[in-house]
């Protein structure tokens, strides 16, 4: 048996002191022969815990395996069977969490880099569309059946593609004047191209002929009882978690203040960095304060940088063990010079005369005993508040469920927390409508959406037969 | 779909499309607005709807060319197509029969303001209407707004036409105090003025506000404002809110955001099209 190798095979990266000036992509990809190679350090696990990592069960050491033989076709054909978006899965999955996690090799070494080899075979299809034979599926007749998606984010788009690959007629009706969720508007160009979400949507238009409403705010526009009448057999709710939450401070309307949607919404979605060939403006100062810590403050954080801003602070009031954010992403910002300001909370945002924001008064805080979700507490240490400067204030601090569609949608339950509620395969309580993605677990993550829309088609599925 | 199939020039640079969206005309009330996209690089910009014939399935858009968005809208002629229209979003007017009401329409807004009265007047409201605008040209809507009414006022910033200023409401209201009041304007000045005027006379009045807005769903908060202490998100929460409760300097001071990038805007726009064809 060949020597175990622990090592894996480094990811190419634009450097920091370079890529903190632009929005291009900051992982390069693997070569051919990089990827080979560390495709070749998979064991072939007869009981592979990888697998066991993944949400959608993606056949890991199937595709792997194909890949360490040079059988590009095949590692593409078996990873499609599982994952229908791998080039953003292989981007932006918190593969340290999940696949890669339960990798054998991980005890000893590093487990295989899952997630780049993912990458590397999904942008090779996609530059191969013919050779790799996964974008020319045979479709079914038609069944006749009418299924209407609602919302374009990986759940939607998931849901959709699986439903058309069915046979069945579909129609995603999203409110944005582009498609793909979360992965257009909010994940930064420098992690997740956008050519890369327009080419699948394409795909599920072009090739699967599922039909794109776009600006299309259901709830206002028309509403879940009016598809069921005008003749839609079922429906599916993948609409997300997108309205932005505020810390409800004094001073946190002054201009200058973003919430990180917003910020994100302008610079992805908008193309605000490339005003004024485009017209949505943007503004940011010298010194901004990214507030949390999560993806959502490291985008927006690192966005701040290449934007031009002289220093960029994250502001978080527990420590670095507690971050939610992926530590790959977290060790790209502080590559990049971002400054993490710890076991700081804001407790004022401050502005001059003519309501620009000038600084924020921020309190130290100190671990305290664990909360509900098992992390310490972090509690405000007395009179020790300060004031710093900033001219740019972004909170990102989460998202929660738009009340839009549970609002116009009787029969519709809900939860406390305003996401709604549904059963393992997506089921809601109302009849003919299924519901995945953060729309019913709140805030989560790419891959988790796109399992849920998977669930929720094959349940569709058994539903129209 | 998001044809223009009529346009006109109401007064200088003052557009009107009436754009073709069976969808949106068969849902849209009166006091909601849409979301615009003229082009492919183009910012989402919202208008009210100043009319709907859900029989043509076309809806009607009034605007003042100010800036580069709008004004690249007053470009398009009739058979073009926008590159997106997103509506009806935001709360349509609650429209009851409140008694008299008075309905004040600034400049463009007057447009608006015509769909919004019917409706009132439909429910069996008395009506009020009084329209504003900086000088006599620039007066819309007066023929079709007096023929509704059962009084009518115009006036002018500069006195050119009518009561100079609108500080004759005040007359206005002594001699017939109304029910309930509607301020439409997109100077939050003059909002706050008519507010003012009906305050004392404990008249609910109701405002279309107009903060900048980007998605107009309720993601982003870009168009937050204050209303009785609390934040709103004007997109979802309104347009239309308690005029006696809002806090009028934070709005006008959260529109300003981009004054120097709205110029920049616009002179790229104008200029950038001499220079191209002066280097050819
Ligand atoms: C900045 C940021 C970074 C992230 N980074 C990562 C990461 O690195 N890895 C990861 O795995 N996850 C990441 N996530 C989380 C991940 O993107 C989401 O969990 C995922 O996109 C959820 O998918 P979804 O399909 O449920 O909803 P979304 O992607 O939110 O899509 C919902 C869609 O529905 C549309 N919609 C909403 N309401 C309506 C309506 N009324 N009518 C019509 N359409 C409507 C929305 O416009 C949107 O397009 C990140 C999230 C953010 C915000
Ligand atoms: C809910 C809502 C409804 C609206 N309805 C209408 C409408 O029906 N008709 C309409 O014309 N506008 C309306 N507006 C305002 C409209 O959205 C802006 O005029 C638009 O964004 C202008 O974009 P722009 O790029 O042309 O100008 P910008 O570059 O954004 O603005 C240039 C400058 O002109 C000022 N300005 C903006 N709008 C006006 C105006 N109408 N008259 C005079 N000065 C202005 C701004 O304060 C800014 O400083 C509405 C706004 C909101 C939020
Ligand atoms: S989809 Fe995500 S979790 Fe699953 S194998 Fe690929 S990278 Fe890992
Ligand atoms: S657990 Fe690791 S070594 Fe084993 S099959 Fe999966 S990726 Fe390969
Ligand atoms: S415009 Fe974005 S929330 Fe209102």
């Amino acid at each position: 048996m060949a020597k175990l190798n622990l090592n894996r095979v480094p990811m190419n990266k634009q450097e920091p002191e370079i890529r903190r000036w632009n929005p291009y992509e900051v992982a390069l990809g693997y070569s051919y022969e990089q990827a080979v190679e560390e495709a070749n350090r998979c064991l072939q696990c007869k009981k592979p815990g990888c697998m066991n990592g993944c949400p959608v069960n993606v056949d890991i050491p199937g595709f792997v395996g194909a890949l360490a033989q040079g059988d590009l076709p095949q590692a593409a054909q078996v990873l499609w069977k599982h994952n229908s978006l791998p080039a953003i899965c292989g981007r932006v999955c918190p593969q340290e969490t999940q696949c890669e996690s339960q990798c054998v090799l991980g005890k000893k070494g590093a487990p295989i880099a899952i997630g780049r080899l993912e990458r590397f075979v999904a942008d090779w299809a996609r530059a191969n569309p013919e050779e790799s034979g996964v974008f020319n599926p045979e479709l079914p007749k038609s069944t006749g059946k009418k299924v209407a998606i609602l919302g374009s984010g990986p759940a939607g788009l998931t849901c959709a593609a699986d439903l058309a690959k069915s046979g069945h007629q579909v129609t995603v009706f999203e409110a944005l004047h582009l498609a793909g969720g979360v992965c257009v508007y909010g994940i930064p160009e420098f992690r997740l191209p956008k050519s890369i979400v327009q080419a699948e949507v394409n795909y599920l238009q072009n090739t699967l002929g599922v039909d794109f409403e776009l600006n299309h705010v259901m709830g206002r526009i028309s509403n879940v009882d009016e598809l069921l009448k005008d003749g839609y057999d079922a429906v599916f709710l993948g609409v997300g978690a997108g309205a932005p939450m505020f810390l409800n401070i004094p001073g946190e309307n002054s201009k200058g203040v973003y919430s990180a949607n917003e910020f994100l919404v302008r610079l992805n979605l908008m193309k605000a960095y490339l005003f004024p060939q485009y017209d949505t403006p943007i503004k940011i100062g010298k010194r901004v304060a990214v507030l949390g810590a999560g993806n959502v403050t490291m985008d927006s954080a690192r966005w701040a940088l290449r934007m031009g801003a002289e220093e960029v602070h994250v502001v978080y009031r527990r420590t670095k063990a507690e971050m939610p954010a992926r530590a790959e992403e977290r060790g790209n910002a502080e590559e990049e010079g971002i400054i993490f300001d710890l076991l700081t909370n804001p407790s004022q945002v401050l502005s001059d005369e003519q309501g620009w924001v000038k600084g924020m008064e921020c309190v130290r805080m100190e671990l305290g005993e664990p909360d509900e979700s098992g992390r310490r507490r972090p509690v405000p240490i007395k009179g020790s508040e300060f004031v710093v400067d900033f001219d740019t204030v972004v909170p990102a601090l989460g998202t929660q469920p738009n009340p839009l569609i549970p609002r116009t949608t009787p029969g519709l339950e809900t939860t406390k927390r305003g996401t709604v509620q549904a059963d393992e395969n997506g089921k809601t309580t109302k009849e003919g409508v299924w519901a995945g993605g953060d729309i019913v677990t709140g805030a989560a993550t790419v891959i988790s959406a796109m399992g849920a829309g998977k669930r929720a088609s094959a349940a569709i599925n058994e539903y129209l037969k | 779909m998001n044809k223009i199939v009529e346009k006109k020039e109401l007064a200088p640079k003052i557009k009107q499309l009436d754009i073709e969206n069976p969808e949106i005309a068969a849902k849209v009330s009166p006091g909601q607005f849409a979301i615009v996209i003229t082009g492919g690089k183009g910012e989402r910009f919202p208008l009210t709807v100043a009319g709907a014939d859900p029989s043509k399935g076309t809806i009607r858009l009034i605007f003042n060319e100010v800036g580069k968005s709008s004004k690249e809208l007053g470009t398009f002629s009739v058979g073009q197509e926008l590159r997106g229209l997103a509506g009806p979003l935001g709360n349509p007017t609650e429209i009851e029969n409140f008694g008299t009401v008075l309905c004040f329409g600034g400049g463009v807004m007057s447009g608006p303001l015509l769909y919004i009265a019917e409706a009132f007047r439909q429910a069996g409201n008395k009506l009020i209407v009084a329209i504003g605008a900086r000088t006599s040209e620039l007066l819309i809507f007066k023929e079709e707004l007096q023929a509704i009414a059962d009084k009518f006022y115009v006036c002018t910033d500069d006195g050119s036409e009518g009561y100079q200023g609108v500080d004759f409401l005040n007359d206005v209201l002594k001699e017939k105090k109304g029910d309930y009041a509607l301020a439409m304007s997109v100077a939050t000045a003059t909002q706050k003025a008519i507010c003012e005027i009906t305050r004392p006379f404990g008249i609910k009045t109701i405002t279309s506000l107009t903060p900048i807005m980007l998605d107009g769903t309720g993601m982003c908060g870009a168009c937050r404002v204050n209303v009785g202490g609390e934040t709103k998100f004007a997109c979802v929460d309104g347009p239309e809110f308690d005029g006696h409760l809002v806090d009028w300097d934070l709005l006008e001071s959260r529109k300003r955001t981009y004054v120097a990038e709205e110029r920049t805007s616009s002179l790229c726009y104008e200029m950038g099209e001499e220079f191209a064809s002066a280097e050819k």
